[in-house]
């Protein structure tokens, strides 16, 4: 007994000294990013401008056509290509070429930096995981908990779309910035020894539930990453085709973007995509609460800003098919949306007491939640 | 110079010139200007209708359902925690009455956002049955023939081919059918769809709601829950008069209650001994044994938190728990008028509890009148500090109980009608028994002590049995299996509406002016997705295996001031160039 509480914390005194490793490593990968942003400012591409010029707009066919080449006499039979033309009434402008803007050694930092990524990663989620061993149950008791198994989910999901090949490396920087803040945020004010749960989150519902809850909030969280550079791209591409000038800055900065009509649509497959899982993730919780409160809904404030927030989603994937509401309008839904999303982890948490607040002492504690 | 710089501008044109290619590819209801009818009744009616149903409006209804559900997060609900509503009605004298009137104290059942949801509903079934409709005839209809002119559509391919036009349909037909594409042959060319899936996956979506809004109301209509607090070897039958308190749906009657019964044998709880958590639950659980019907065969169970104890409809939930200490009370000549345990209510997490004893019948003061006793009780588990004798409880469990106890006789008016708690005590007709001091008279006991009332009034013991007690709640609901099968099928239509990409090919052969064969083909999809050129390069590989490409004709036949801007092939060569 004795015995496995020294192990346990042991392993508790472990996680944390990850944990702060990866803060560290997270810190270098930052000043790579920093560096690969800096040094790729010098070229300044203005593909965007180009693009826009009347006349110029046949970029569009990016393929080749080409059916049949004849090279030096002898006939090169090629298979045929697809030509692609963006949809009617769509701006074709092409994507950027990413954060290092076409500099090598831009290039190079921006490699270090996801390498380092990786390796941070991979400290964050060994953290997660010895704290998940010391207190033997899923690593989501309290709001430490949930932080820093959070950021490294978040982080996950953007090396998996890496991997993926998508065109998401200049999402690195602002990642990198915000996982620092989380971890800082949960290893200062949030941090709790660990522990066990109380009786009422022992139920597997509770691992599938809040799994599920944590992936779909870092889906959720690149998504709103991309919605917000999809407007700030887009205003510049509007300000360039009514004859605007930028910035330099906002130059530099988002010419080195994807289009934003990329932006848009990956913002909306990443969106799309998790909106099931979402709406999986809210049933699982109604299951758990069925067994758990004897209700399986009860408009508690956890349970109706999940609600919000999924209608607030559903709100976003009904107005990308309403006329009218595309673009723009759409991506402040999916903003709102997210905002949702946020106020229900931190501030119903924090602002609004319900049977998840941790808070509850006295009989309470029996049927509270831990976060 | 090119024909391809008015494709960045709207055009209807265009439109034209793709035909109904794209048409009903989805079947999302039309978007249709708001203008006001002008025909009587009936036009109004239609108008109505018609906006209701429509995209724009449905969108309204979910944003307006959404910020509708916020209040009731933030404002304290009846429904919810009537003691918050009281407090905040007592702190807010001006707002209250306004919140009143607004509903806000029951959003969710308040007549506005019942109004919300209820429209969104209405619409939503609106916008269902003609949607259906329209996808059956497009599922007995076939996909549309080609447009006119392929190389318009945002994804297309063409090469020259010494095959035969004919040949090169049919190996484009077969090719497509063995893709499980619907395809078939339109004048001189394949027409050919895929992905009907998607909508049913929306569709389905979309009735899954309804059956889950349905299944929800139904269950909240029948809905019956009641709260019971039942000490250690003491039993329940599952009667209306038996529950501490009881709410039910408007629809429910007391037959629907499922007839059973059971007994308490154990609780047993165990906590956190050290750590920065001490104290906090591990265990908690209830061993039971129940029986089925008036007469059915004794089971044994063990409920625990989150684990209820599920009888036909019914399910036993362990909310709760406390402490029932015995006690034995005698009057002045030492018979015994009463004995057993006493529920105390608990105050904090270390179950430092409260309440009281009665004594209602058999007791006589030593004047041989008939009188009532009253004993305020406070009991700690864990006894924290001897030196002060501050009543708060250290630990959870059983370590060191101590019960204190405060004497009043008189008369408790048990019987003046009104229903009082018995962890109260109406003390407006009650004396205080006084110590040689005159103070109010009260001890500390443990386990096995007993408090002697002064002048020969009698006494009370703390027998060395302390119990608990456990709260149940039972509910009973229906209903949650088709809230259930509806959620199930909402996430499975889900997932299909937007994982599975509705899509158009068609491939046309026809021979060109110089007598090769020109093969042209064309996706289109509903969304713009990658997946389309992709699928649509996959299909013009298979098919230029069977149909090959010559080469192109020299800069001298096919130069670009003699063909036709608008001809296809120019197009495509054009842009080639950039
Ligand atoms: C209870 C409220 C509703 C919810 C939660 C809801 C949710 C959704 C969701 C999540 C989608 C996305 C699926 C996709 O993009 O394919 C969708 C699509 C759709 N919904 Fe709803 N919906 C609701 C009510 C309505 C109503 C009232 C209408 C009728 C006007 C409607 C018509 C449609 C149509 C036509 C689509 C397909 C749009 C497309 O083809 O992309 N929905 N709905």
């Amino acid at each position: 007994m004795t015995l496995a509480a020294a192990t346990n914390e042991s392993l508790a005194e472990i996680s944390n000294v990850l944990i702060y490793s990866a803060m560290a490593v997270y810190t270098l990968a930052f000043f790579a990013y920093i560096a690969e942003w800096l040094l790729g400012s010098r070229s300044k591409v203005a593909r965007t401008a180009a693009a826009l010029t009347p006349g110029a707009a046949t970029a569009r066919t990016a393929a080749p056509a080409v059916t049949v080449k004849q090279a030096g006499g002898t006939a090169v039979l090629e298979r045929p290509k697809v030509v692609v033309r963006a949809a009617t009434g769509s701006r074709d402008v092409p994507d950027g070429p990413g954060a290092h803007g076409g500099d090598e050694k831009g290039d190079l930092y921006g490699r270090i930096a996801i390498s380092l990524t990786v390796l941070a990663f991979a400290l964050a989620f060994g953290g997660v995981l010895t704290r998940a061993l010391s207190v033997e149950r899923a690593p989501w008791g309290n709001m430490y908990e949930f932080n820093i198994t959070f950021s490294t989910t978040a982080v996950g999901v953007y090396l998996a779309l890496l991997a993926l090949k998508k065109n998401v490396r200049w999402l690195g920087l602002f990642l990198t910035t915000s996982v620092l803040l989380d971890l800082g945020l949960a290893v200062t004010v949030l941090y709790t020894e660990s522990d066990q749960l109380v009786p009422a989150l022992h139920s597997y519902w509770l691992y599938i539930h809040v799994s599920t809850a944590i992936l779909c909030g870092a889906v959720f969280y690149v998504g709103a990453f991309a919605t917000v550079m999809y407007l700030f791209k887009d205003s510049y591409e509007n300000k360039l085709a009514n004859g605007g000038r930028p910035g330099s800055f906002a130059t530099s900065f988002l010419e080195r973007l994807p289009a934003s009509a990329s932006l848009d649509k990956f913002a909306y497959r990443v969106n799309a995509a998790v909106f099931p899982l979402w709406t999986f993730t809210i049933i699982a919780g109604a299951i758990w609460a069925g067994d758990a409160w004897g209700r399986y809904w009860g408009w508690d404030p956890k349970e109706t800003w999940s609600f919000i927030t999924w209608v607030a989603y559903a709100g976003y994937l009904h107005a990308r098919a309403t006329a009218g509401w595309k673009g723009r309008k759409a991506a402040y839904l999916a903003l709102a949306a997210f905002a949702c999303w946020l106020f229900n982890y931190y501030g119903v948490n924090i602002f609004v007491s319900g049977k998840h607040s941790y808070a509850d002492v006295g009989l309470g504690a029996l049927r509270s939640v831990g976060f | 110079m090119s024909d391809t710089t008015t494709d960045n501008t709207p055009g209807t044109g265009e439109d034209q010139e793709l035909g109904d290619a794209g048409s009903q590819l989805s079947t999302a209801p039309k978007e249709e200007p708001a203008h006001l009818p002008s025909l009587g009744v009936v036009g109004w009616a239609r108008w109505f209708w018609r906006q209701l149903t429509s995209m724009r409006v449905a969108l309204l209804l979910l944003l307006l359902l959404s910020l509708g559900a916020i209040p009731g997060s933030l404002i304290p609900q009846t429904g919810i925690d009537a003691t918050k509503v009281a407090d905040f009605r007592e702190r807010h004298d001006i707002l209250a009455p306004v919140y009143d009137k607004l509903g806000l104290f029951n959003v969710y059942s308040s007549v506005w956002f019942s109004a919300i949801y209820i429209l969104l509903f209405i619409s939503l079934i609106g916008c269902i049955v003609p949607r259906t409709w329209q996808f059956v005839g497009q599922l007995r209809g076939r996909p549309p023939g080609a447009p006119r002119r392929l190389t318009r559509l945002p994804a297309h391919t063409t090469w020259r081919t010494g095959a035969e036009p004919e040949t090169v349909r049919a190996a484009a037909l077969a090719l497509l059918k063995k893709r499980r594409f619907r395809a078939h042959l339109v004048g001189d060319a394949v027409a050919a769809e895929k992905g009907y899936l998607r909508e049913v996956g929306n569709l389905l979506f979309h009735i899954a709601l309804i059956v889950m809004l349905i299944a929800f109301a139904w269950g909240q209509l029948f809905k019956s829950e009641g709260n019971k607090l039942i000490v250690e070897g003491d039993g329940f039958a599952n009667t209306l008069t038996q529950y501490d308190d009881f709410k039910a749906g408007n629809l429910f009657t007391n037959e629907n209650l499922e007839p059973f019964g059971f007994e308490v044998k154990e609780f047993t709880g165990t906590y956190e001994r050290t750590g920065p958590n001490k104290g906090t639950p591990r265990t908690y659980e209830t061993e039971l044994t129940y029986a089925e019907g008036a007469d059915g065969e004794e089971r044994t169970a063990l409920v625990k938190v989150n684990k209820p104890l599920t009888i036909g409809d019914a399910k036993v939930y362990l909310v709760s728990h406390g402490y029932a200490p015995v006690v034995t009370v005698r009057d002045g000549k030492g018979e015994i008028v009463f004995q057993d345990a006493v529920p105390l209510l608990p105050l904090d997490a270390n179950v430092t509890s409260q309440g009281v004893v009665k004594v209602l019948d058999g007791y006589r003061n030593p004047d041989g009148k008939k009188e009532q006793l009253g004993f305020q009780a406070w009991f700690v588990p864990t006894f924290g500090d001897s030196a002060t004798g501050a009543m708060v409880s250290r630990f959870p469990a059983l370590d060191y109980p101590v019960l204190a106890l405060n004497a009043y006789h008189g008369d408790l008016k048990a019987d003046s009608g009104i229903p009082q708690s018995v962890y109260q005590m109406d003390k407006s007709k009650m004396k205080e028994f006084k110590d040689a001091d005159g103070e109010l008279f009260k001890q500390l006991l443990t386990p096995g002590e007993t408090m002697t009332l002064p002048d020969g009034a009698g006494s009370i013991t703390f027998e060395k049995d302390v119990k608990e007690w456990a709260g149940f709640q039972i509910v009973q609901e229906s209903g949650a299996g088709w809230a259930l099968g509806g959620a199930v099928v909402a996430i499975a239509g889900l997932t299909g509406s937007l994982f599975i990409h509705r899509r158009r090919v068609w491939v046309r052969a026809v021979e060109g002016p110089d007598g090769v064969t020109v093969v042209e083909m064309a996706g289109l999809g509903r969304s713009e997705s990658a997946k389309v050129p992709e699928e649509l390069g996959d299909l013009a590989g298979l098919l230029y295996d069977q149909a090959p490409g010559v080469p192109d004709p020299g800069p001298d036949e096919a130069s670009p001031n003699t063909s036709d801007p608008t001809d296809p092939q120019a197009a495509t060569a054009e842009g080639a160039e950039q």
